[in-house]
């Protein structure tokens, strides 16, 4: 390469050793950093360049796709960069970094779906890859794309340096800086362990029915593994944090809660008992309890599990599903979180998308082509992994909007139940609405009160039926900044949910009898 | 790209690695084709074709070690990645246990034939992909009225890998591999719509037949399901069906690693030669397995595979231990990356077994749940059969089991004789006494 463009630099680095590179380029002069012309931008221009392609290229990859007869073609372009940083035993001595790039084409024939993608961007491939997704449909009728108009994406996470141009050196501190608060807070700490994964991703889409659309996705996540011991027993526990956020993110006020409560959630296991397994009241507390909400209703109100019939919530549109006091959002627009899209990955504008509206069942998430099915809007849910994958309605930001009750009249009103606080994992049986969530650490409630911890439970319960068993809502609304990471269908996408305090009435608790 | 082509990149790679500053390069290159086909209710709902490139790469340099991935493999944006990989490793602390394994490992059994290459993979045609995925869609559909939907597919992949280090390793392997499933979902009065699904997997097309009774047993497993209920929370037999025994054995999988041990989160930490599970545990890493879905000559580092025991009559004998962490522990390295897993198997069906059960639940799949690496606690949610006086009563569904890895092993009663086919994890059914179930 003979010169040194923005363009090539993006396309090829993958380390953030913008340390080395950025500020001779991008850097001399400061303003320039602060206003990278493919954030949010007002036309597809930049982007076209970043992807080395034009409108006219892309038109005639779009009309190979169609040559057909499908109906819509879209063009998904994707460069991700990724690092990870890792410390252990006071050094941070591993580090990965991958970039992936490319294009996925897709051709759609009814609800019937050709897909292909490249890595190549150059007209023969892409084309190669349309005439390959183009064998979905089989007709003589040829559509020809229409011209492309520009789709402006909202800002809901505004960044001002991108995260490629934050070098290692100005990562490692941070780091530094969380180990050193883990072993602090804590003698009985043995092992800790740090991770720092920065995400930059450039998406284009662009569309036959002429919609092109741009957006830079950032992602920090940080992630605190600790193990203890105290008196030859040990624990092990973990916390993290994953935003749509800039390093100007990363204070002392944001970062040392992880490094705390990885400890605090770590040491309270020395003194957990047992629980008696079955069937009990249990409080979940404000947070990331809403894995509930992902579970127990998230899935199953997927239109595409309900267009093919699949899910337990196929026939309860407009019905009353829960008290009053219930409202559940799934929510693409929550500034900053994790879940959040500018657009989705179909190019529709994301909102907040009510499930349940005071108990009764409004709305599944819809894709493009649930949406037509139905017959309504799409609502910002169509999502992929990455550009070799099509899209799907997926959950976003899943939450339960506040109710009229508090958090301590909900404990006071226990005599033995659970009170739920962390979990790492959850599943869901979309047909029966089987679904679990696996607690890694929470407290009995006696007679109104928190007292001992518990630890390494599974929750199962029934969606539909525990829906009905949320007998009271406070006032308390917490998003999970943790976040995690959704599967379906062999596709994860990163998802967070939250919920204010909620009391169940009755799920089957796992532990000895 | 051809076999050759990957390993000239990959050999020039190494090139400009070291150019670059690196002592020592590790490389992998892999490409994969993959396709799939799905059918619904008569329609073809998903047909997927593409290739993929797949460049990785790790840098040795003054005891500092970094890795990186990248699926561009134009020349001029890899000298780029190269270097700036190189420029990298340079910020990072040293650690003195990085290094290329010794070449004294590297000593591969060329001589074996693992068979996981269809040499006619090239002749299988679109329209024979097709046609399997909507015969059988439409053969599935026929059997019954109750059928709500009904999803087949068929996928095939190829993929070839190469691998370099630059202190004397060169290998590469070309596999392939077919598979076809079929998911049925049917309606209960009551509300729920419970599906099931059965798949059939091979590295041979022509593996690929009599097909039509994946539906027929997808369509009974999801009836079978209709009516499930909960029972009273209480201690009962358990037996495993071999399709669902993954979850529990990903369980003393990952305490098995150098990772888990050495950063003491493991329930296995010097429990070398004692006793972890009963007698009827016997299970084996084997590489060489003919057409194995994880048979290889060589492990993820480059080293040589071997068979090796890791229970055997219940007593751990071989923890996992990759290069890196064998020179962090000082242990002998295993590997870090299993092959086909194999147990030793009794003589008898689930079906014999269950009539054995005075009261128990057979468990036919997991649903969530977890397991504690380092305290062995584990809980997990199950759907199954209830079992009385060897009689199957009602589904079951809603409940969990719980308990700790190291007692529920030792109350593994009887090993079933069914293996699983279709996975590189060839589990049979296992009959476990004493599992405490919560339900009602």
């Amino acid at each position: 390469m003979s010169s040194m463009t923005r363009r090539s630099f993006l396309k090829t680095s993958a380390q953030g050793l913008a340390v080395a590179a950025v500020p001779v380029i991008f850097k001399a002069n400061p303003l320039a950093a602060l206003s990278s012309p493919l954030l949010n931008p007002d036309s597809a221009a930049e982007y076209y360049e970043h992807f080395e392609v034009s409108e006219e290229i892309i038109r005639k990859v779009m009309a190979s796709a169609l040559n057909k007869g499908g109906d819509y073609c879209d063009m998904f372009f994707e460069h991700t960069i990724s690092n990870t940083i890792l410390l252990e035993d006071d050094r941070v001595d591993r580090a990965y970094s991958n970039v992936d790039y490319g294009v996925g084409i897709r051709v759609v024939e009814n609800d019937q779906i050709g897909y292909s993608f490249t890595e190549e961007l150059n007209p023969a491939a892409m084309g190669d890859a349309a005439r390959t997704a183009a064998n979905i449909a089989n007709q003589s009728r040829s559509i020809p794309p229409a011209a492309l108009d520009f789709r402006k994406a909202a800002d809901f996470y505004p960044i001002e340096t991108l995260w490629e141009d934050v070098g290692i050196k100005d990562k490692i501190p941070i780091l530094r800086k969380l180990n050193e608060r883990v072993w602090s807070r804590d003698k009985r700490i043995i092992n800790a362990r740090v991770y720092f994964v920065d995400t930059s991703t450039y998406k284009m889409i662009v569309r036959s029915d002429g919609v092109v659309g741009c957006d830079y996705q950032p992602m920090i996540t940080i992630y605190v593994l600790c193990t203890a011991e105290d008196k030859g027993k040990r624990e092990q526990n973990n916390f993290s944090m994953s935003v749509r956020r800039g390093i100007d993110h990363l204070t002392s006020e944001n970062l040392n809660p992880i490094a705390d409560e990885a400890v605090r959630q770590t040491v309270l296991l020395f003194d957990a008992v047992n629980l008696e397994g079955g069937e009990m009241e249990v409080v979940l507390a404000a947070g990331e309890s809403g894995i509930l909400l992902h579970e127990a209703i998230g899935h199953g109100m997927e239109a595409d599990f309900n267009r093919k019939e699949e899910s337990i919530f196929s026939d309860k549109i407009g019905k009353k599903v829960a008290e009053n006091f219930v409202s559940i959002v799934d929510d693409g627009t929550y500034p900053g979180a994790r879940g959040t899209l500018n657009l989705d990955d179909e190019c529709n504008s994301t909102r907040k998308t009510y499930l349940v509206k005071d108990g009764i069942l409004l709305s599944y998430m819809h894709d493009a082509i649930s949406a037509r099915h139905y017959k309504v809007e799409p609502t910002g849910n169509g999502r992929r992994q990455s550009f070799r994958y099509p899209p799907i309605p997926r959950m976003r930001n899943t939450y339960m909007m506040p109710g009229p009750h508090t958090k301590e009249e909900i404990i006071s009103s226990v005599k033995k139940g659970l009170y739920a606080e962390s979990f790492t994992n959850g599943e869901v049986l979309i047909g029966p609405g089987d679904f679990t969530f696996y607690l890694s650490s929470g407290y009995l409630i006696e007679n109104g009160k928190i007292t001992r911890p518990v630890k390494d439970v599974n929750l199962i319960g029934n969606g539909p039926d525990v829906l009905t068993r949320v007998v009271m809502v406070a006032d308390d609304l917490k998003l999970s900044e943790g976040g995690g990471t959704c599967g379906k269908g062999g596709q994860g996408v990163p998802v967070s949910m939250g919920l204010p305090t909620v009391k169940v009435s009755s799920i089957t608790v796992g532990g000895r009898s | 790209m051809s076999k050759y082509d990957k390993i000239e990149l990959a050999r020039w790679v190494v090139k400009k690695g070291k150019q670059a500053g690196a002592d020592d390069i590790s490389v992998d290159v892999i490409k994969d084709r993959s396709i799939s086909v799905d059918f619904r209710d008569g329609k073809m709902e998903e047909l997927k074709e593409s290739s993929q490139n797949y460049l990785s790469l790790s840098v040795y340099a003054d005891h500092r070690y970094t890795s990186h991935t990248t699926c561009d493999l134009n020349k001029d944006s890899l000298e780029k990645f190269i270097s700036e990989a190189v420029a990298m490793t340079g910020y990072l602390n040293e650690d003195p246990y990085r290094s290329l394994p010794d070449p004294k490992y590297y000593k591969i059994r060329n001589d074996i034939d693992l068979g996981i290459h269809d040499d006619h993979y090239y002749d299988v045609t679109s329209e024979q992909r097709v046609k399997i995925a909507r015969d059988l869609e439409a053969a599935t559909s026929a059997l019954s009225d109750k059928i709500v939907t009904c999803n087949a597919s068929y996928s095939d992949s190829r993929a070839e890998f190469v691998k370099i280090n630059s202190n004397g390793f060169e290998g590469e392997r070309q596999s392939t591999y077919f598979g076809v499933g079929v998911e049925t979902t049917v309606k209960d009065v009551h509300g729920g719509r419970p599906g099931d699904y059965d798949y059939i997997g091979s590295r041979f097309f022509k593996d690929i037949s009599s097909l039509e009774r994946l539906g027929r047993t997808a369509f009974k497993r999801a009836m079978q399901k209709i009516g499930q209920k909960k029972i009273e929370s209480g201690v009962y037999d358990m037996i495993v069906e071999n399709r669902a025994l993954t979850t529990m054995l990903a369980g003393i999988r990952y305490p098995l690693t150098g990772s888990y041990l050495y950063r003491k989160n493991s329930c296995f930490e010097n429990k070398l030669g004692e006793k972890i599970a009963s007698g009827k545990l016997t299970i084996i890493d084997d590489p060489y397995l003919k057409a194995g879905f994880s048979s290889q000559l060589y492990d993820n580092d480059g080293m040589a595979t071997k068979k090796r025991a890791l229970f055997e009559k219940g007593v751990l004998k071989s923890y996992l231990i990759d290069w890196y962490y064998s020179r962090k522990l000082n242990m002998e390295p295993t590997t870090g990356s299993e092959s086909n897993i194999t147990f030793a198997l009794g003589s008898r069906s689930p079906e014999e077994m269950i009539r054995d059960v005075k009261q128990g639940i057979f468990v036919t799949q997991f649903v969530g749940g977890n397991s504690n690496s380092l305290t062995g606690d584990f809980s997990y949610g199950i759907v199954g059969l209830y079992v009385k006086d060897g009689e199957i009563v009602h589904p079951v569904n809603e409940m969990n089991i719980s308990g700790n890895i190291m007692e529920i092993w030792k109350n593994l009663a009887e090993v079933g004789n069914d293996p699983y086919q279709y996975s590189s994890i060839m589990r049979p059914s296992m009959y476990f006494k004493d599992v405490h179930f919560s339900g009602i």
